[in-house]
């Protein structure tokens, strides 16, 4: 079963832009190799990984095959307002990976 | 890895007129990114074996559109030297503003030399503050990355980066 994983700063300031990191666990198979018996093993990799802060997108990413196993994404938001990010990983089997993660502001 | 055998591998890979020196993939390659990018490097470094593009990194960079895609100030970081294919960390990134007016949409990062061309495409909005994405990729072989940028205006800009692979990433897409 896929283990999703999100790192937010403990805490962020209004204006401040802050590093979202997340990673999940998945082996990305290619569909380029071949198991022991010379069969081809399907392709499976994530191929869609969304973010949304507040319900509104703020990041989606397209992924291919030259992603590393178990993929790690960072990318950055600027911070406006205390909310819950909602992360979405779907792959090629079509399972849906959801996780949430909310974000405390100070000051 | 054996360097000779690296070398032998690759010889037989290659059409005899590739083998005699300049490749038909080096020719197409510097046609497209405008002869002013390449051949001079290549000219400067003849030691160094002319780069290999694949057909289908031609492919998908040809889906850019016809006009060639300036140098920018988009810059792909990745190790000069990968130990390992499987894992190479990225972090890719393009200046910019980030505001309504002004920002980057996209940040596709190709690969000229793996089975699959296209590694990633990472869309961003005014809210991402900075226009800057990192992660992990898989890498066949030695070879260039090309990171391009899109901008809100439709503009096209571009960076690269070359790694060298010690061993390629298995089955690598």
């Amino acid at each position: 079963m896929p283990t999703p994983r999100i790192k937010l700063p403990d805490s962020a300031k209004a204006g401040d832009i802050i590093d979202i990191k997340s990673v999940v666990t998945h082996p990305m198979e290619t569909g380029n190799r071949k198991d022991p018996d010379g069969r081809p093993i399907p392709r499976n990799i994530i191929n869609s990984f969304t973010a949304s802060f507040a319900g509104v997108p703020v990041f989606r990413a397209e992924l291919g095959s030259g992603i590393s196993a178990n993929p790690y994404i960072s990318f950055s938001m600027r911070v406006t307002v205390p909310g819950d990010f909602l992360f979405t990983w779907t792959d090629d089997a079509g399972a849906v990976i959801t996780q949430s993660a909310t974000l405390k502001v100070v000051g | 890895m054996a360097p000779a055998k690296y070398l032998r591998l690759k010889d037989a890979d290659r059409g005899p007129h590739e083998r005699a020196g300049v490749t038909r993939r080096a020719l197409l390659g510097a046609a497209l990114f405008g002869a002013g990018s390449l051949l001079p490097a290549a000219a400067a470094e003849p030691a160094s074996p002319a780069p290999e593009y694949t057909p289908q990194f031609l492919a998908a960079y040809a889906k850019f559109g016809d006009a060639a895609i300036p140098d920018g100030p988009v810059k792909l970081e990745v190790p000069d030297l990968a130990e390992n294919g499987n894992m190479v960390p990225f972090t890719v990134s393009a200046e910019s503003p980030m505001t309504a007016d002004a920002y980057v949409e996209s940040l596709t990062i190709l690969s000229t030399g793996n089975p699959q061309p296209v590694i990633a495409t990472f869309y961003l909005t005014p809210a991402s503050g900075r226009a800057l994405v990192s992660g992990r990729l898989r890498l066949a072989r030695t070879q260039t990355l090309i990171a391009v940028a899109k901008l809100n205006t439709g503009a096209l800009i571009k960076g690269s980066a070359k790694v060298e692979v010690n061993i390629g990433g298995c089955g690598a897409g």
